[in-house]
């Protein structure tokens, strides 16, 4: 990777982020991280429209904007029809040339209340970039259940108890969803891997069409973590095979972050968090486990990981 | 030029004319036939817009507004459940700001699913920041969208615009027009200039959170927001008037009011009626006159009261009903005389829900009928026996 | 437009917001073996470390104190420490 020649160019200084500093995001939040990482790939010829949730309440409380692009938010679930009417706007009056459209949300306002709008995005295959900020749960209400939070999640409203051991319902396939839109480019990424995202970022939007990534953002509030292991447990995602990287051209297969040598089981992922606390607290939450690793082995297995 | 056309075509004609850059809607009926003649313009190269087949009503407002924050003229056309289902939207781009205009083919609200005309639809909208327009007639329909336009991206107003026409009874009639045509509507109406926009060149923000310090002072602007459109409404409806000899109404028109006693006041196509109306009781000596409210939103408080200082009563038939209140227009026309000097009796009457036929006869029988005291909440020719009250 | 509106703000300016507030723990860059990789400057999700030339420091009045760069920092030249306030 690094070529060590002494005699190399220094870098230029560290210069600000299109998402700056003051932001309100708790300390350690991967979603903000994952934004930054976003909007710097993207550079400052980018508009952005965002869903209601963390990333925008956080980003923009009258009269703070942390946003260093033009920025807009609307509602909950239209972040992709806005972007949509964004990139239409721009071609009619001879402007899209040059200008990303980049349409963000979380999983709620993707996966669930914003799926309609973002179907019709992708069909319509509008020149727009959406990236779906996945931290598995409504954070922004309290950490409730949506439907990328993955099985046997405690959350407020999918709590574990005496009779449940959280969600009992697996993750809704969001980016093969996506992928069968048949639109130029999707695929996941994750915050545990900065250089992979950023590229995957810059491919996105070269594309002439619809592209979407699907981000997985840590939380510390509600995976319930110490704050520095945001990467950590972001990798060990990937690393157990219950976040695969998986790249989509097409609605093709297309290239696959193999993890043969990192391959870990899923206790490794899971200990970290309070958020899967139960199922280390019984014989029979040890059961549970097990049906997660067989989820983690069913991706392994799906998209040839190892 | 003259030329006998459907409702819907003076819309479609007159939209063309004001050269939308992005068009955005989900067919619904009785709105299809806009929308179908929008993107026939399109298809035939005679109207350059980005026609966007939009996944649902929420979806088609989502995209007017995305592309009037970056300075596209914008629009849309919608009705009943569509016109529900936008308006979340709708409320934001009020809030956000973003002048457009949309088109509202008035149809009944369900349960019971009914595709006919009424007012059901956009008075759900009253406090939405929508600046509300009824027209009457095709001519209107055709006259009335550069004004639309006009008023909407007016800096000093920069909010969305609803023309309200009746379905069905606007929609599908034909009706003689005489056409606006490019050079006037170019003159009338100058290119889209935003108060903001989304731009790589100055990065602002919009749509941001607004904690308890600062919520109040945004409404409160759009409330003075709403109070500065008044004189602009009519101002651009005198400036059309100029330069065409048309007139129907700035906030408001009358019809044979001069020395009047009694408003028959009413909103949209019924207007017609009402006129024949006017007509049929004046030959009888009565002395009568027509309000037409024009703008419903914002409601011309001032000029009501003063168009309606020498009248004794006011008989106002409404094609809404707000269950739990009464019916609409007639209470807002109350309020406006509250402790005012001269308060005239106010009468409501409920008609044409769900497209039920509204004859003349009905007009002149409820007339008859409150002529001298105050009737309220009558709903005019329902089936007495199915109701129960026989 | 020639009255306010209220609802449309320039940009970046939340840096009136000092988040460094809300840190417990403070970043101390030890400026020693540092090899110039920039892992602490891509991991920062308060995008508040600068510098150039294996000198990188985290503006101490946006760092919440996450810990994310020193965990991250493949030659543990950053360490957390208790800040006395």
């Amino acid at each position: 990777m690094a070529e060590t020649t002494k005699k190399r160019k220094p870098k230029p200084p560290v210069t600000e982020s299109l998402l700056t500093s003051g932001h309100r995001a708790c300390a350690g939040c991967g979603e903000s991280l994952g934004a930054k990482l976003v909007i710097d790939a993207a550079g400052p010829n980018t508009i952005v429209t965002t869903c209601t949730g963390c990333l925008e309440v956080f980003s923009t409380p009258y009269p703070e904007s942390a946003w260093r692009v033009p920025w807009i938010h609307s509602l909950f679930e239209n972040s992709s029809a806005v972007a949509a009417g964004v990139e239409a706007g721009l071609k009619a009056l001879g402007k899209k040339e040059g200008i990303n459209v980049i349409a963000q949300g979380g999983d709620g306002g993707t996966a669930d209340i914003g799926i309609g709008c973002l179907s019709g995005m992708l069909e319509r295959n509008h020149e727009v970039l959406y990236v779906c900020y996945d931290n598995e749960a409504y954070m922004n209400t309290g950490v409730q259940r949506s439907g990328l939070t993955p099985f046997d999640t405690h959350t407020t409203t999918s709590p574990s108890g005496k009779k449940s051991f959280g969600n009992q319902h697996p993750k809704k396939p969001l980016l093969e969803i996506v992928a069968a839109h048949n639109i130029p480019y999707a695929t996941s990424a994750t915050v545990g891997y900065p250089a992979d995202l950023q590229l995957k970022v810059k491919k996105a939007l070269k594309e002439k069409g619809a592209t979407f990534i699907h981000l997985h953002v840590p939380c510390p509030l509600g995976w319930v973590y110490n704050t520095e292991l945001t990467i950590e447990i972001a990798r060990l995602a990937v690393q157990t095979g219950l976040f695969p990287l998986v790249e989509f051209k097409w609605g093709k297969v297309t290239r696959v972050r193999k993890i043969t040598r990192e391959r870990k089981p899923v206790e490794e992922y899971l200990k970290h968090q309070g958020r899967y606390r139960h199922l280390f607290a019984s014989e029979e939450g040890k059961k549970e486990i097990k049906k997660i690793q067989a989820i983690a082995d069913a991706n392994i297995e799906k998209y040839g990981l190892v | 030029m003259r030329k006998l056309i459907e409702g819907s075509m003076a819309v479609s004609e007159s939209v063309r004319l004001c050269r939308p850059h992005v068009i955005a809607a989900y067919p619904i009926t009785p709105q299809t036939h806009i929308v179908e003649f929008l993107s026939q313009m399109v298809a035939d190269g005679d109207l350059k817009s980005e026609f966007i087949n939009v996944e649902s009503e929420f979806g088609a407002a989502s995209v007017v507004l995305g592309a009037s924050a970056v300075g596209a003229r914008a629009y849309s056309a919608t009705t009943s459940q569509g016109l529900l289902l936008m308006s979340e939207v709708i409320y934001n781009i009020a809030g956000m700001r973003l002048p457009l205009v949309i088109t509202i083919a008035n149809r009944s609200v369900s349960a019971p699913i009914s595709i006919w005309n009424d007012h059901s639809d956009v008075v759900v909208l009253r406090d939405s920041g929508l600046i509300t327009l009824f027209a009457e007639n095709a001519q209107e329909l055709m006259d009335i969208h550069p004004q639309a336009y006009k008023i909407a991206e007016n800096p000093e107003v920069s909010l969305p615009v609803s023309v309200n026409m009746d379905g069905f009874i606007l929609t599908h009639a034909f009706e003689p027009v005489e056409m606006l045509d490019q050079k006037f509507v170019d003159e009338f109406l100058p290119p889209f200039e935003p108060v903001h926009k989304l731009d790589v060149e100055n990065p602002i923000t919009m749509g941001l959170l607004a904690e308890p310090t600062w919520y109040m002072e945004t409404r409160y602007k759009l409330k003075e927001t709403m109070e500065d459109a008044i004189p602009i409404i009519e101002n651009v409806a005198e400036e059309f008037k100029e330069k065409t000899g048309r007139w129907f109404g700035g906030l408001i028109d009358t019809y044979r009011m001069e020395d009047a006693e009694i408003a028959i006041v009413g909103m949209g196509s019924l207007i017609g009626t009402l006129k024949d109306v006017v007509d049929t009781l004046r030959a009888k000596g009565e002395k009568v006159g027509v309000l037409k409210i024009r703008s419903f939103r914002p409601f011309p408080k001032e000029k009501i009261r003063e168009i309606c200082s020498e009248i004794n009563q006011l008989v106002v038939f409404d094609k809404s009903y707000s269950l739990g209140l009464g019916t609409i227009l007639q209470e807002e026309l109350r309020a406006c005389f509250y402790r005012q000097k001269h308060q005239p009796l106010v009468s409501g009457f409920v008609v044409g829900l769900g497209g039920r036929d509204i004859p003349p006869q009905s007009i002149i029988d409820c007339y008859n009928e409150t002529k001298g005291k105050e009737i309220l909440d009558e709903f005019v020719d329902i089936n007495e026996e199915a109701v129960g009250r026989r | 437009m020639s009255k306010p509106i209220l609802i449309t703000v320039g940009p970046g300016t939340s840096k009136v917001n000092k988040t460094g507030a809300w840190r417990t723990l403070m970043p101390v860059f030890k400026h020693d073996k540092c090899n110039d990789c920039r892992i602490c400057v891509t991991v920062c999700p308060d995008a508040c470390i600068f510098g150039q030339n294996n000198v990188y420091n985290a503006n101490l009045d946006y760092c919440k104190g996450c810990g994310i760069c020193a965990h991250e920092c493949p030659v543990d030249d950053i360490e957390m420490v208790l800040e006395a306030k």
